[in-house]
């Protein structure tokens, strides 16, 4: 091998797995060289997952599924080399760190694989301390993983493969369950593995804003065929983009910037065109969507029923065990909004939801709903009526073997003429075959199964926590187009969140919980905009103009009636 | 000195103890078992989560007593002179002789039926506090290499099985937000789907984890063939040497001495095999003075057992007919005292942090 070999080639690949009709991978040509940071992108389901899958011989060896063409890393061919023969080159981290984890303290999770590759015992007690350092973990080496937050498991994680010194790091959505905080704490762990000790990385994730400045290549995954190129040329036609680049592709600048550093340099025409609406916008904050032109018609809504809140919590507390999970929380939800709940890992934001819904633990307090009613009193079957809750894992409220039959058990159990769910289902993502098992469906269409089971019953107040995880750009979107709609009548809608882009939106209002208390409560734009880990990325480019998203800034130059070319 | 005893001394400790609870029904005997492995369950647990489950273990104990009595309410033989329950009972045809449908429940058999569930649960007991005491993954750290086949799937099953309750629990939530009571039997479906769908998905990345981090490799030249000739031999000269052991016509030499050489056999191939898997160990758990003490405190109390089943039987079980209290044996109490010095002899176990590891600082 020949040091301008590339580390890992793929020529002609293509997976078909059993049962499939269509192949997951089609003739695929790849090939990474030695320290660079790959990011793949594409839509769910379109085989991001299967491409990471090969370069370490777990597809096929693990999934099943047939391999043709080639797949080399380092020269070993995963035809013959299965993933633990490859254990020694190429580590593999996953979404959910905790699935992974095989010990039960740090520093024994560290050592597990030197031990599995057969390293003396001098070395591997060296290279612990030193991975130990270089993440920035040392002093939680005997803690069980289990106590960690998020980030400190991801960071272990990757930790852990990182000790056996691999030459590529393979990372699935390692940021998705993670706070902003969590997530630039691996990120910055990611960027420096490849800029000090030169590890390949190749990293696929949805939230594109969190790594895309990091990429040194893109390849984007559209239906099984992959094409790859430097970011601002790939992202000039992606059919997924992050904020900063869905900005720069509307108003037109060229080279694409990829930096939120890059892209404010090349707004600075575009923020002195937006300026004086800012300025205006500012002066009258509460109302600055309205002077915006957007969403008006549901400003004027709010506004006449802000009077009478959707839910109102007066004193909500719960504990488990010597814990306080949410400490003397009072909170107006007002009907006709989309309330965006945030706050780091463990800041008590599913705790509130389940106590506000009345399902979950409440030890002190007073809800009640706009009619007087406390959800907690209710039995199961009427609360389903009144206040609608879908939970961290969406997936657990379904349990049959097809969608129709999931709606029609949805229509009796609410009592609702029957085809109400499936109607609903075909308004929120329509052409979802009935004879499909939920298992199957995309992230998104679980989630729009989900919604509609919930809404069947049709609540008037809906609790979501963290629908976002695992949803590409235009599922994310059209989620905000039905919570929007939804407070548009007159619903009162909740989302906890980790994702500041979402927030920007689909929320009317924002709530920051820190160690159970309600540490922030206003509108977004006052909010997330003087937050800098909140901030959204096109408020951040085009501060001080207090505009919050692409839409926003289009609406704005669109009441300026400016063309967008001469941007 | 602060260190971990190594976990192989202490599940010898506590089978040693398991073993000695199930010769007996004496309720002082069985409540000093009990005493001995809370009391060094106490002193000698870290902060794990291996650690604070032993709680739950008295809790299944709880539950087998009483689910021992309530079977013995319900289809127990009931005997004695003082009624305790009246319960009327079903007449059965003379074909079901051996069950009593219903009945009065008498003080004595109440008593028995509870003492028998005590035994039982005495010896799940004994097992939670080796899990308290010895994570079991550390203990697998030791298992053969050669078995690694076995060895993934036992590491799999001691991972998410605790993660079950979890899931279980999430889910009967869930449950309620279609707008079912959390506990109905109706509701099994609806609960057990998504439950053993999430231990499979869980299952599957702990397996495809393991397989990618390099468990089991071995490099290319193996010594297969010789492995699997020991190891079938071995297994063949065992067969043939408990059938020998049992069967009391067959010539001696077939018995014991054809069993120990299977079983030596047996380890070979394991040997063989296991020199094939190449594998280190961070770490190494040290076997000292202490370990030995601990197995010898455990054996004392074992054998303090055995002697007193032999010499005086009378002294392990409960007199019910007549009803009278229970002897106090000296020997086993004796050893069983014996049994509770590794609470203070042992080294102490590193502290894991509690529940909430420190927040970092920003690096």
């Amino acid at each position: 091998m020949t040091a301008y070999d590339p580390v890992i080639s793929l020529s002609h690949v293509t997976i078909h797995y059993p049962d499939a009709a269509e192949a997951a991978l089609r003739d695929v040509d790849l090939e990474i060289e030695e320290g660079e940071l790959v990011l793949v992108i594409g839509r769910t389901g379109s085989g991001k997952s299967t491409l990471l899958g090969t370069l370490n011989g777990h597809v096929p060896h693990f999934t099943g599924g047939r391999l043709s063409g080639r797949v080399r890393v380092l020269g070993r061919d995963t035809a013959t080399h299965r993933p633990r023969d490859l254990a020694d080159v190429i580590g593999v981290v996953g979404q959910d760190p905790l699935a992974g984890f095989v010990t039960d303290t740090v520093e024994e999770e560290l050592a597990y694989g030197m031990e599995q590759l057969a390293l003396p015992p001098a070395t591997m007690r060296k290279r612990v301390e030193e991975t130990l350092d270089l993440l920035g973990i040392a002093d939680l080496r005997a803690a069980p993983l289990r106590d960690l937050s998020g980030g400190q498991q991801q960071r272990v994680a990757i930790g852990s493969v990182l000790a056996a010194h691999p030459r590529i790091l393979v990372l699935d959505e390692p940021t998705s369950a993670l706070d902003p905080t969590g997530a630039e704490e691996v990120l910055a762990a990611l960027t420096r593995l490849v800029h000090d000790l030169g590890v390949t990385v190749v990293v696929a994730e949805h939230r594109l804003e969190r790594v895309v400045q990091y990429a040194d290549r893109v390849v984007e995954v559209v239906d099984g065929t992959v094409r790859d190129g430097i970011p601002s040329a790939i992202f000039e036609t992606a059919s997924v983009a992050p904020p900063v680049l869905d900005l720069g592709r509307y108003a037109g600048w060229s080279p694409l910037p990829v930096t939120i550093r890059d892209a404010r340099r090349a707004a600075a025409p575009l923020r002195a065109r937006l300026g004086d609406q800012g300025t205006s916008a500012s002066r009258g904050r509460s109302n600055q969507q309205t002077s915006l032109g957007v969403h008006i018609s549901l400003t004027s809504a709010s506004r006449g029923s802000s009077a009478s809140p959707g839910v109102r919590a007066r004193g909500v507390r719960v504990d488990y065990g010597g814990v306080r999970a949410v400490a003397d929380v009072d909170l107006d939800l007002p009907a006709g909004r989309v309330t965006a709940l945030m706050g780091r890992n463990g800041a008590g934001k599913s705790s509130l939801l389940w106590a506000l819904h009345g399902t979950g633990t409440r030890t002190a307090g007073r809800v009640s709903l706009a009619d007087g009613r406390d959800p907690a009193g209710l039995k199961p079957g009427v609360r389903r009526g009144a206040i609608g809750l879908v939970p961290q894992t969406a997936t657990d409220l379904l349990y049959l073997d097809t969608v129709a039959a999931e709606c029609r058990q949805a229509d009796t159990e609410s009592s609702r003429d029957s085809g109400t769910c499936a109607r609903l289902l075909e308004e929120l993502a329509p052409g979802i075959p009935g004879d499909r098992h939920p298992r199957d469906l995309s992230e998104g269409q679980k989630l729009a199964l989900v919604l509609a089971v919930q809404l069947t019953a049709g609540p008037q107040v809906l609790l979501l926590d963290e629908p976002t995880r695992g949803l590409d750009y235009p599922a994310k979107a059209r989620l905000a187009d039905t919570l929007r709609g939804l407070a548009d009548h007159g619903h009162t809608v909740v989302v906890s969140t980790h994702d500041v882009e979402f927030v920007a939106e689909s929320a009317d209002e924002v709530v920051v919980m820190a160690e159970g208390e309600v540490v922030a409560q206003g509108p977004t734009a006052e909010i997330v905009a003087s937050s800098p880990a909140f901030a959204p990325q096109v408020a951040k480019i085009l501060a001080p103009v207090p505009l919050l998203t692409v839409a926003q800034v289009r609406a704005a130059l669109a009441e300026r009636a400016a063309p967008r070319e001469t941007v | 000195m602060i260190r971990h005893l190594h976990p192989a001394a202490w599940w010898l400790w506590a089978l040693a103890l398991a073993a000695g609870a199930s010769m007996t029904t004496n309720p002082v005997l069985l409540a000093a078992h009990v005493g001995v492995l809370v009391a060094v369950v106490l002193a000698r647990r870290d902060g794990s989560p291996w650690g604070r489950a032993f709680r739950l273990y008295a809790v299944l104990g709880v539950v087998i007593v009483l689910v021992r009595l309530v079977l013995h309410a319900l289809v127990g033989l009931k005997f004695g002179d003082i009624p305790l329950l009246p319960v009327p009972e079903a007449h059965l045809p003379s074909w079901a002789a051996g069950i009593q449908l219903g009945g009065t429940v008498y003080l004595e058999g109440a008593l028995g039926a509870g003492l028998e569930g005590a035994r039982l649960a005495t010896m799940i007991l004994a097992i939670g506090a080796a899990n308290a005491l010895a994570s079991p993954k550390r203990l697998l750290k030791v298992f053969p290499a050669a078995l690694h086949e076995i060895g993934a799937a036992l590491v799999v099953a001691v991972t998410v099985a605790p993660q079950l309750a979890g899931s279980v629990q999430r889910v009967a939530r869930a449950r309620q937000l279609r707008g079912e009571p959390a506990l109905r039997l109706k509701g099994f479906r609806s609960i057990a789907m998504p439950v053993l769908q999430d231990t499979l998905d869980r299952s599957l990345a702990l397996a495809a984890a393991m397989d990618g981090r390099g468990y089991g490799r071995r490099p290319e030249s193996t010594n297969g063939r010789a492995t699997g000739a020991l190891t079938l031999l071995g297994l063949l000269g065992s067969c043939v040497g408990i059938y020998g052991l049992l069967d009391t016509t067959s010539p001696a030499a077939l018995g014991l001495p054809t069993l120990v050489v299977g079983l030596l056999l047996c380890v070979a191939g394991l040997w063989s095999g296991g020199r094939s898997v190449p594998r280190t160990i961070y770490r190494r758990d040290p076997w000292g003075a202490p370990e030995w003490l601990t197995i010898a405190c455990g054996a004392a109390a074992l054998v303090a057992m055995l002697v007193t089943v032999r010499r005086d039987p009378a002294a392990l079980g409960m007199p019910l007919a007549p009803l009278g209290l229970p002897a106090l044996p000296v020997l086993p109490l004796a050893g069983l005292a014996l049994a509770a010095v590794p609470a203070v002899a042992t080294p102490v176990p590193p502290l894991v942090s509690a529940r909430r590891a420190p927040r970092e600082v920003a690096a």
